[in-house]
């Protein structure tokens, strides 16, 4: 049942190009700003960098969010979907599962060029990579429902931010916390495992909220 | 004899603060079809949709078998071909129905029926309306559920359309299934019953 729901989201999302790499641009172009931005002050900005990286993954993690259900929302394949899917929760597990696959999976594979970009010290590259991959599901599944709710209000990306970012900080405090030691090369397991823990939380609840949001959102058409 | 497949009882319903219908009664029996008739803004498809599950703000007893529903939105997606958007359909209906979806068509099948068989590699992006509301049609041969509701079948359908459309709902009635449309035009089916809502 997964993979039925994962195959046809994973055409439409390698059929809409620009939605995949939008995000991407902005976590580039959003590194680069800053880059610029601390002139020539390699050291002040390798300081910053941790900082920098994880607003910046919020941020683009929240761009790629904001589309996820529109489209077939509006032309109505989400009904159809909350309808005929059993178990529904599993359809819009797959649909979040591709949404991660372009967003939080492919923002690990390139964290270590954007640490690059902000001159982030070598040691903390393994483990900002590794956080990114045990948080970032917990980004998508939590941004979804914050999609989810607002699916009915419209354009309702500054709401969607209002609604999620909140919920993100937990992600953003732990995963700095473990980059920053990482950077100074002390042992950031805690950390990390409370990002995983945090992750299987979201994995085991969210599902199921989240077919119950997109049955009030659809209501509203 | 046979549980009727559809009851609305004493059925109200409120969209935005304005009642749109009181205490509608309506039994659907097995091999009936009903033709929902009504000006606009009239409640004909809140009606639908609260009887297919996707509305809930309604008073009164709703009892249904387990339904197609056709609605506004044709619930094809543009970036997909024909067939990989039948297919997401086929899949489904086989996941709910088990081994009674032998008695549906596949794909393949229903896409000839309703004149697609050509354009099954086509994106629907490049479909005009009145083929994708053909496409919306075939997808109701891949499903075994006895409970059709359909939200005007017949818009944007051409003659030869608006007869398939017919033609459908009268062999699923004869398999013993039956259907609530609503329409504006007749569907040109004699045996189909009216109810007039507003």
């Amino acid at each position: 049942m997964f993979a039925i729901h994962f195959r046809r989201e994973w055409r439409c999302a390698v059929r809409s190009r620009g939605e995949i790499l939008n995000p991407l641009a902005f976590l580039f172009l959003g590194a680069l700003l800053f880059a610029l931005a601390f002139g020539g002050d390699r050291a002040a900005l390798s300081e910053f960098a941790a900082g920098i990286l994880w607003t910046l993954v919020l941020l683009t993690n929240l761009l790629s969010l904001e589309a996820l259900f529109r489209r077939d929302f509006e032309d109505g394949a989400l009904e159809q979907c909350l309808l005929l899917a059993r178990p529904l929760f599993l359809a819009v597990l797959a649909k979040v599962a591709v949404q991660w696959c372009v967003s939080g999976l492919a923002m690990t594979a390139l964290a270590p060029l954007a640490a690059l970009l902000l001159n982030l010290r070598m040691e903390a590259v393994p483990v900002l990579m590794l956080c990114l991959l045990l948080g970032s599901p917990a980004l998508s599944l939590l941004g979804a429902l914050g999609a989810a709710l607002s699916l009915g209000l419209g354009r309702g990306g500054a709401l969607l931010a209002l609604l999620i970012l909140p919920l993100h900080l937990p992600v953003l405090i732990f995963g700095l916390s473990a980059t920053l030691d990482g950077a100074a090369g002390l042992d950031a397991t805690a950390q990390i495992y409370w990002l995983a823990a945090f992750t299987m939380l979201a994995l085991t609840l969210v599902p199921f909220a989240l077919a119950a949001a997109l049955k009030i959102g659809a209501e509203q058409s | 004899m046979n549980k009727p497949l559809l009851i609305l009882e004493d059925l109200c319903c409120q969209r935005g603060g304005q009642l749109l219908f009181d205490s509608l009664n309506l039994r659907l029996e097995a091999g009936a079809c009903t033709e929902l008739r009504g000006p606009n803004g009239s409640g004909k498809s809140t009606l639908l949709r609260a009887a297919a599950g996707l509305f809930p703000h309604w008073q009164g007893r709703i009892e249904a078998a387990p339904c197609l529903y056709l609605g506004h939105k044709p619930g094809i997606s543009a970036l997909l071909s024909v067939r990989e958007n039948l297919d997401w359909y086929q899949r489904m209906a086989r996941q709910r129905a088990g081994a009674m979806s032998a008695l549906a068509a596949t794909v393949a099948e229903a896409l000839e029926r309703v004149g697609l068989g050509a354009l099954a590699a086509a994106p629907c992006a490049a479909l005009s309306q009145g083929q994708q509301r053909r496409l919306s049609l075939a997808r109701t041969l891949l499903f075994s559920e006895p409970l059709w509701l359909l939200d005007e079948p017949l818009t944007a359908l051409d003659a030869e359309g608006r007869g398939l459309a017919r033609q459908f709902l009268i062999e699923h009635c004869a398999r013993g299934g039956a259907a609530l449309c609503a329409t504006h035009q007749s569907l040109g089916w004699d045996q189909a019953a009216t109810l007039a809502l507003g």
